[in-house]
């Protein structure tokens, strides 16, 4: 089985990753050069602790505990029903919405802890892109798509938003197909490309996270590889979180791995680790396709 | 034969009947106004306001009614949109999806619906009486408000109610609050509220019993709110009523008047419908 896995050859080591948390333990040279840094590129930073989740009563999430990489794809994996969906709704709180949700715990989003009530809602959700299983462009022309996020957190100005929406357009590679028919409604463009769109909207109001519910499950397989091709692309400038029901997908594009059954975390860590030397005996008879 | 496909030939030759009776009725009202009212129709009908005597055949004509039913018209329709769009909004953005507010609250626009328009007259010719109101173009447009609001809401409430979540989703997740959700709702439902407003317009324009109390008749063209006003229903009624069939044939050519009106609106509100659903997802 190892054979076919997938490496990432330039993946640095796990401690690494998280070098930015342990600031302290660094000399002060050290540390200025890491906030010139950090002035430049700003990193994200989003951690789950003790998160348990209830709806009408029915534990969904059971003590969850992690950690996301920045600038990194991480693959949510893990059977029907196991809460992959939940938890990734539960970072934006877009599960507020549901009936008789009930949460214990934090998540802590760069320095705030998002179910704090004096975090506002609209700023944890403006930080994460969001890119649902089925396209969902709003109904309005494509430029209107783009622009709207923008014009609701107050751009005004013409030249910019226009400059923005050709900027998000390439970094999706679409420009070249609609840059004729902006003015068109979205909902004419393939479901393909109508994901890409989705995916520059998001974009369009600098979020620090992509957070895809199983993104190319409706879509064709070579709409399915361009999305796929644009998150390895992408994650030089984001977290991407990725629920995915397809295991070769994670296997494909994952730098790091969470898998979950029955609402728990059972294993966390990089991707060829998870794949090619699960420490746990569920995550390995999972890998190994004895159920789905 | 097989007695499946005899049933399946009962079903459609009942199928098409009933398609022929209901198209049969349209064209023979249709005809009958045409025929009565259509010799009686002349210019004078419809650019002047009633002369001397002409409910008993004097001349005139009946500008006054079809100014004041638009009027009333136009007035119940924005007035209805004002307050009917903040109900489907709150009803299917702010609310859950089984709250028992919006239970009750769609029971009684239910409720609303069915009641006569001569019970809402009533009850607001009552209230008119007791603020020492004259019967007015007000009281009119506000009667027919009240009428047409659960119409607006029941049938902007239908195409709501299937908004996509992903849509509502997909539009906080770019950091919306539940209001600045509306641009996208608006857009979404806009086929539900041109269907609405048609539906509305076609009820307004055409109620006699509601504007009996509150709008009154006159022969003169209202001039403020305060003033009463006609409307092509009752000036229907009242010809109609008279023993003079020249008179008779002068209401059919109302008739027609308010049927053309209302098609006219309704092509228009075709037309505007198919504009601003291009967007619908």
């Amino acid at each position: 089985m190892k054979s076919f896995l997938y490496r990432n050859p330039t993946r640095t080591s796990w401690a690494e990753d998280f070098s930015f948390l342990n600031k302290s333990s660094k000399d002060k040279s050290d540390n200025e050069i890491d906030n010139k840094e950090s002035l430049r590129i700003k990193k994200s930073y989003l951690k789950v602790s003790d998160l348990n989740l209830y709806i009408n009563k029915t534990h969904i999430l059971k003590n969850v505990n992690l950690e996301i990489p920045d600038k990194k794809i991480t693959c949510i994996i893990g059977p029907s029903g196991c809460g992959k969906s939940t938890l990734l709704k539960t970072f934006n709180r877009l599960i507020d919405d549901t009936e008789g949700v009930k949460y214990e715990g934090s998540i802590w989003v760069d320095d705030t802890d998002i179910f704090d009530k004096k975090t506002e809602i609209t700023d944890i959700r403006k930080k994460m892109g969001l890119l649902s299983q089925r396209p969902c462009p709003l109904p309005m022309s494509i430029f209107d798509n783009i622009a709207f996020g923008c014009k609701m957190h107050g751009e005004r100005n013409r030249k910019k938003l226009n400059q923005i929406v050709e900027e998000q357009l390439k970094a999706v590679g679409l420009w070249e197909e609609v840059k004729d028919r902006l003015n068109t409604p979205a909902s004419k463009l393939s479901i393909g490309q109508q994901q890409r769109l989705c995916l520059a909207r998001g974009l369009a109001v600098e979020p620090e996270f992509i957070l895809a519910d199983e993104a190319t499950s409706a879509l064709d397989p070579i709409s399915s590889k361009h999305i796929e091709e644009l998150f390895v692309e992408l994650k030089q400038d984001y977290a991407i979180i990725l629920v995915t029901h397809t295991l070769r997908q994670a296997l494909r594009i994952a730098d790091h791995v969470i898998f979950m059954y029955l609402g728990e975390v059972i294993e966390a860590g990089p991707a060829d680790e998870i794949f090619n030397n699960p420490k746990q005996e569920l995550t390995r008879k999972y890998l190994e396709g004895a159920f789905s | 034969m097989r007695f499946k496909f005899i049933e399946e030939k009962i079903a459609k030759v009942l199928m098409i009947s009933a398609s022929v009776v209901v198209f049969a009725f349209v064209v023979n009202i249709i005809y009958t106004i045409f025929r009565r009212g259509f010799p009686a129709l002349n210019w004078a009908m419809i650019s002047q306001i009633p002369a001397g005597g002409y409910y008993n055949g004097g001349g005139g004509g009946i500008l006054n009614a079809i100014v004041g039913s638009l009027y009333i018209v136009l007035g119940s329709t924005i007035l209805g949109l004002l307050i009917s769009i903040p109900v489907v909004f709150y009803l299917n953005v702010y609310l859950k999806k089984d709250s028992k507010l919006a239970y009750v609250a769609r029971l009684a626009f239910d409720v609303l619906f069915g009641i006569p328009s001569i019970v809402y007259g009533a009850f607001a010719f009552s209230i008119m009486i007791y603020l020492g109101m004259h019967t007015s173009l007000g009281g009119g447009i506000l009667v027919i408000t009240l009428l047409v609001i659960p119409i607006f809401i029941r049938s902007m409430d239908e195409v709501a109610q299937h908004l996509p979540k992903d849509l509502l989703d997909a539009t906080y997740a770019l950091g919306a609050t539940k209001l600045e959700t509306i641009k996208v709702v608006l857009r979404q439902i806009a086929p539900g509220i041109a269907t609405a407003t048609l539906l509305s317009v076609g009820r307004a324009i055409g109620d006699a019993a509601g504007v009996m109390f509150t709008a009154g008749f006159t022969d003169s063209i209202p001039t403020s709110l305060s003033r009463p006003a006609a409307t092509l229903p009752l000036s229907v009624f009242f010809q109609l009523s008279s023993p003079n069939a020249e008179v008779q044939d002068r209401a059919y050519s109302a008739a027609l008047i308010l049927i053309f009106i209302v098609l006219v609106i309704s092509v228009g509100g075709r037309l505007i419908t198919n504009h601003f659903s291009k967007h619908k997802i």
